[in-house]
């Protein structure tokens, strides 16, 4: 065996338990569980937090939901009761069901690019390559800039009169196309543009990941003749199962809440074409003054999230036990 | 022989052995340009000349200009959103890091069953979007008189900073050994006394880590900050570069400058404490 560096391996520990639990690593490891070890009056600690908690969070929620039961435009002083109509009306609303099917495309658009394009970099990137570093930092430098900087950014690209990606097509002899503002072409540089920036997520991710498989494994089904493509695919892929299900979960919410960079690149246009459930929120409150339909948007989005987080949890997860 | 199961080996083969270096190498390469096409091309953007219509990918081959960036000083106020967010990422971010780790303490320390109830409360405030709670904020805010107001946008960040904080303190309290603790005690010391002279001097490394996600989530915040935060004197840096980017959008050299002034500090900050960002990595892309 050959001599380890160790500040490598403290870095790769670090990273792995960084993933694994969303926490560095401690000094030593709890000796035994802890209850009760102190008494009922250190709970006073946590009442700053909650009190925010009740107030800027916990009071919009349930605020949310019982505007979502009234007709309230957002300014007058006054408004009614109207029941579930709202809630009815989502159901029937073309508008939303299309923004819905949008959200879902940016969702499940961006965590497939990014687990494919992260773990493809991971593989790429552990051991011993040349410049590893440096390419690294580079590929994960986006995620740390806001989205509407990234966005606008992109706009340079993107955009009709001068953008860069129009004078290739023209310098190849093609003419100029309005990306930003044909449907289709919109929602896929929005799915684009938001995984390419957070593709060094998934990367730090699985590269964790692979750092925390033993080599052992590896060596003994190459002992037992595996090729590299079946060691790839019997022993890499299963055990990287904990990087996937972090990863997924986290890239999947990211591109169900979805705002930022589409305010920049499309303002969701044209029309709602390329709007997400989260700017059609801001539209139907600021622009069209329906500030119940709007409360409404809002709590379907959080149980959409909310439910689709658990299932691909639980789903995950299983997976995982059943390989124990 | 020292082989423990979470050791780096930088000696063990790349597990697709089979694809040629070379092509791995295109890949990377590839995506390097990729990540650093948008920074190029706002480059060469911002120091050309709006009537300057030569392609944005060829770097400016007349004088280079700073009329760009002066507009964006001028005009976008990007320097006064700068220290906006100076001020309000970085009160928020001590905050953030104080309640937080406060409040974590309980939580690891005393479990009961309403302290689960609790830690299970955080974590579900943590899958609460920002759209959704957006519309009464908004009015709650207005009501409170803290729209475009320092104090109204704080506590905004750091109430929606603080879940993910909490559960990283809490999961890192659990993992001290509390035999640390009990021997305090035993030498006289009270509970308060044990949090704050032998818990928080343990705390640095998740404290660099809450402190870092924190702060660079709420420097890039834009989806609460953006209605909360719309006149220049308080707009935080995104909510002022958007504002820009939207009313100079037949400008786009000077947005393209404001935008990478932007970004200067974020690149300074991560050039010296990379360290720091591998650890608080995953929690970077919560918005």
């Amino acid at each position: 065996m050959s001599v380890q560096p160790p500040r490598l391996q403290e870095d790769a520990t670090t990273v792995a338990s960084t993933v694994a639990h969303l926490i560095p690593p401690a000094p030593r490891p709890a000796r035994r569980p802890v209850k009760r070890f102190a008494g009922a009056s250190v709970n006073l600690l946590y009442v700053p937090a909650l009190a925010l908690f009740a107030v800027f969070t916990v009071y919009p929620l349930v605020s949310g939901v019982r505007l979502s039961f009234t007709d309230w435009d957002g300014y007058s002083p006054s408004w009614s009761w109207i029941g579930w109509s709202n809630y009815a009306r989502l159901f029937t609303d073309a508008t939303f069901r299309s923004v819905l099917l949008t959200t879902f495309v940016y969702g499940i658009g961006s965590t497939l690019v990014q687990q494919v394009l992260g773990l493809g970099l991971a593989l790429a990137l552990d051991g011993k390559v040349r410049g590893r570093s440096a390419a690294k930092a580079i590929i994960y430098l986006p995620v740390l800039v806001s989205p509407i900087v990234m966005g606008t950014f992109y706009y340079l690209l993107f955009q009709y009169d001068n953008g860069a990606l129009n004078d290739v097509v023209v310098a190849l002899g093609g003419e100029r196309h309005a990306w930003l503002s044909t449907a289709a072409s919109g929602v896929t540089i929005i799915v684009i543009v938001n995984s390419i920036q957070f593709v060094g997520t998934s990367m730090i991710i699985y590269l964790a990941g692979l750092q925390s498989i033993s080599p052992e494994y590896t060596e003994a089904a190459m002992l037992d003749g595996a090729n590299a493509w079946q060691r790839f695919w019997t022993v890499t892929l299963p055990l990287l199962q904990p990087a996937f299900a972090t990863s997924i979960i986290l890239n999947l919410i990211g591109g169900l809440k979805l705002f930022d960079v589409i305010q920049v690149l499309t303002g969701g246009g044209p029309g709602t074409a390329t709007s997400s459930v989260s700017t059609l929120i801001g539209t139907t409150y600021f622009a069209n003054q329906a500030a119940g339909y709007s409360a409404a948007m809002g709590v379907a989005l959080f149980l959409i999230i909310a439910i689709l987080t658990v299932l691909a949890n639980a789903a995950l997860n299983r997976r995982r036990l059943e390989q124990q | 022989m020292t082989t423990t199961t979470r050791t780096v080996t930088p000696s063990t083969p790349r597990p697709l052995t089979w694809i040629p270096n070379s092509l791995v190498a295109v890949f990377v390469l590839v995506m390097v340009v990729l990540q650093m096409l948008p920074f190029y091309v706002a480059l060469t953007t911002s120091l050309k000349a709006k009537t300057d219509l030569s392609s944005q990918l060829i770097f400016p081959t007349k004088a280079l200009i700073v009329e760009n960036f002066v507009q964006a000083a001028t005009q976008g106020g990007i320097f006064r959103a700068m220290l906006n967010s100076v001020l309000v990422a970085g009160v928020s971010t001590a905050l953030v890091c104080i309640l937080g780790a406060l409040a974590a303490y309980p939580l690891a320390r005393r479990a009961t069953s309403l302290n689960r109830a609790v830690l299970t409360l955080n974590v579900g405030l943590m899958m609460v979007p920002a759209l959704s709670i957006l519309v009464p904020l908004y009015s709650l805010l207005s009501q409170m008189r803290a729209l475009n107001t320092y104090w109204g946008v704080i506590l905004v960040m750091v109430t929606t900073s603080l879940p993910l904080a909490i559960f990283l303190y809490s999961a890192f309290m659990r993992s001290l050994p509390v035999s640390v603790e009990e021997a305090a005690r035993i030498d006289g010391a009270s509970l308060f006394q044990s949090l704050f002279y032998v818990i928080i001097p343990m705390l640095k490394p998740v404290t660099a880590t809450v402190g870092i996600v924190t702060g660079v989530g709420v420097w890039n915040e834009y989806a609460l900050s953006g209605y909360i935060l719309t006149t220049p004197e308080t707009r935080t840096i995104a909510p002022a570069i958007a504002s820009f980017f939207s009313i100079q959008s037949s400008n786009l050299p000077a947005a393209a400058a404001a935008a990478l002034i932007a970004v200067v500090p974020i690149v300074v900050v991560y050039l010296f404490l990379q360290k720091y960002f591998v650890r608080g990595l995953v929690g970077a892309e919560k918005g």
